[in-house]
C-alpha cells in the first residue's frame, strides 16, 4: 500500500493550494454545502409556502417546479445551469457559481416538501385558534405556525444538509476544484494509489456526514418531547 | 449572439439514435441495480436484526458508511481503486465483463442497498413485537417467522419508501457517465460536444428522466390504491 501518497498530499485534500493558490479541497466542499443550504432554505421556504397557497395560480407553478426538479437527476440540473447560462446571459458563469445555483435550485424543491410536511403535521387547531384570536392568515403563519413547524423540521433540514454535502461532489463534473476534484487530481498525478486516495476521501466525507447524522438523531429525540400533538 | 434552437437535429438521425441507446442503457443499469440492491438490502436488514453480534455490527457499519459517503466517490473507488483489494478471481471475472457497466452496477447496488436496508429495518420495527413472539410460540423458527409472518407485512409498509429509493437509484444512475458508461446523460453530453446544442440535448434527456419518474410513480399510486387498501390479515 502507498499511504505515503495520501500523507504527502493530505493538505491538498483539505485546502487545495490555498496560501499560494486558489482555495480547494474539503474547504470548498464545506463552503458549497453551507452556501447551498442557506440559499435552498429561503428558496425552499418560499416555494413550500406557495405550494400551500389557496390561490390556484400560486399553487400550481410551485407544484410543477417541485415535481420537475424532484423527477430530474441532480447531474442534469447541474448541466442545465452550466449550459443554460451562456444561452440566457450570453456569457459563461464561473463553474463554482453555476454549481452553487444548481445545488440551491435542486435542494430547494426537497426543502419545500419538508416545509409542507412540517406545516401540515401541526394540529389544525393551531391555525384555527390563531385565526380565532384575530390574526390574519399571514400573521398566523409567521407568528404561530412557522415558528413551531420550522423547529420541528430541524432534523429533516440537517438530513437534507447531509445529502447536500454528498451532492457537492457533483460539482467536480463541471470542474469546480473541491474535494472530489482534488482526489482525482492527486490520483491522476501519482497513478499508484487510487485505493488509498479514494478510501481517504470517502472517510473525510463520512466524518462530516456522520457527525451531522448523529446530531440530527439527537435533535430528533429532544424535539419529539416538545411537539404540539393532536391528543 | 442569438442562439438558434434546433430540436430536430437532436432528436432525429444519428443523435436521436444516440439518445435512444443512452435511454436503454439507463433503463438496463437501473433495472439490474434495483433487483440486486433489493436482494442485498434485504440481507443486510436481516443481518442487522439478527441476534448475532458481529453480524449486527457489520451491517450497522455498512449502512452508516455507505449512506454517508457520496455515490461519486464510491463509483471512483470501485472503478479505480477496487483492483488491489478485491480477490483475484473477482478481478478476472470483472475484466471479462463490460467493466464500466459492472462497476456502475456494483456502486449503485451497494449504495442503494444501504438505504433500502434502513427502510426495511424501520418497516420491520413498525410491526408490533408480539407478532414475532406469537409466531415463535406457534413453533416457527426465527427464519420461518420472518419469512411467513413479519416480512410480508413489513414489505407492505415499506413499498412507498422503497419505490422512492428506486426512483433515486434511477436518477443516481446518471452519475455512471463519469466512469464512461454510455447512459442517457453521457449521450446528452456527447451530443453537446458534437453539435453545441447542449440546451436541446439536455431538455430532451431531462424529459426522458421525468417520463421514467412519472411512469413509476403513477404505477405505484395505482398499486397503492389496489393493494395497500386491503386490510392486513
Amino acid at each position: 500500500m502507498h499511504w505515503n501518497v495520501v500523507a504527502k498530499n493530505f493538505d491538498y485534500l483539505l485546502i487545495g493550494a490555498y496560501p499560494k493558490g486558489p482555495l480547494g479541497g474539503l474547504a470548498v466542499t464545506v463552503l458549497l454545502a453551507i452556501g447551498g443550504i442557506f440559499g435552498a432554505f429561503w428558496l425552499g421556504l418560499g416555494v413550500g409556502l406557495l405550494r400551500m397557497a389557496r390561490k390556484r395560480w400560486l399553487r400550481w407553478p410551485a407544484m410543477v417546479y417541485i415535481e420537475i426538479i424532484r423527477g430530474t437527476p441532480l447531474l442534469m440540473v447541474v448541466f442545465w445551469f452550466y449550459f443554460l447560462a451562456p444561452v440566457l446571459l450570453g456569457q459563461t458563469l464561473p463553474e463554482a457559481q453555476s454549481a452553487l445555483i444548481a445545488l440551491i435550485v435542486f435542494t430547494s424543491a426537497y426543502i419545500a416538501e419538508i416545509v409542507r410536511a412540517g406545516v401540515q403535521s401541526l394540529p389544525k387547531g393551531q391555525m384555527e385558534a390563531a385565526r380565532g384570536s384575530g390574526l390574519s392568515h399571514a400573521q398566523a403563519m409567521t407568528h404561530v405556525i412557522l415558528p413551531q413547524a420550522l423547529f420541528n423540521m430541524i432534523p429533516s433540514f440537517v438530513n437534507q444538509f447531509v445529502s447536500l454535502t454528498k451532492d457537492t461532489s457533483l460539482a467536480f463534473i463541471i470542474g469546480v476544484s473541491e474535494l472530489t476534484k482534488a482526489a482525482t487530481q492527486i490520483n491522476n498525478r501519482t497513478l499508484t494509489a487510487p485505493t488509498e486516495i479514494f478510501i481517504t476521501v470517502a472517510l473525510l466525507y463520512f466524518a462530516i456526514c456522520f457527525c451531522l447524522t448523529e446530531f440530527s438523531r439527537r435533535l430528533e429525540r429532544r424535539i419529539n418531547r416538545f411537539q404540539a400533538r393532536t391528543r | 449572439m442569438a442562439y438558434q434552437f434546433d430540436f430536430a437535429q437532436v432528436v432525429t438521425g444519428q443523435y436521436g439514435q444516440w439518445l435512444m441507446e443512452g435511454f436503454v442503457t439507463t433503463l438496463k443499469i437501473s433495472g439490474i441495480s434495483i433487483v440486486a440492491s433489493l436482494v442485498l438490502g434485504t440481507s443486510v436488514a436481516m443481518a442487522r436484526l439478527s441476534r448475532v453480534r458481529p453480524l449486527v455490527w457489520l451491517a450497522a457499519a455498512y449502512t452508516e458508511f455507505f449512506r454517508n459517503t457520496p455515490l461519486l466517490i464510491q463509483l471512483f473507488f470501485w472503478y479505480f481503486g477496487s483492483y488491489s483489494i478485491l480477490p483475484q478471481f473477482v478481478n478476472d471475472w470483472l475484466a471479462r465483463q463490460n467493466f464500466e457497466f459492472a462497476c456502475g452496477v456494483i456502486a449503485l447496488t451497494v449504495y442503494t442497498a444501504a438505504f433500502i436496508a434502513e427502510d426495511l429495518r424501520s418497516g420491520i420495527f413498525a410491526i408490533p413485537k408480539n407478532q414475532l413472539e406469537a409466531s415463535r410460540a406457534c413453533g416457527l423458527s426465527f427464519v420461518q417467522a420472518m419469512r411467513y409472518v413479519i416480512l410480508p407485512q413489513a414489505f407492505r409498509i415499506v413499498v412507498p419508501p422503497l419505490i422512492s429509493q428506486f426512483l433515486n437509484l434511477i436518477k443516481n444512475s446518471s452519475l455512471v457517465m463519469t466512469i464512461g458508461v454510455m447512459d442517457l446523460t453521457y449521450m446528452a453530453r456527447q451530443i453537446e460536444a458534437h453539435t453545441f446544442h447542449g440546451f436541446e440535448a439536455f431538455t430532451v434527456s431531462t424529459l426522458l428522466y421525468l417520463a421514467i419518474s412519472l411512469v413509476v410513480s403513477l404505477g405505484v399510486n395505482c398499486y397503492n390504491r389496489r393493494a395497500l387498501r386491503t386490510p392486513a390479515h
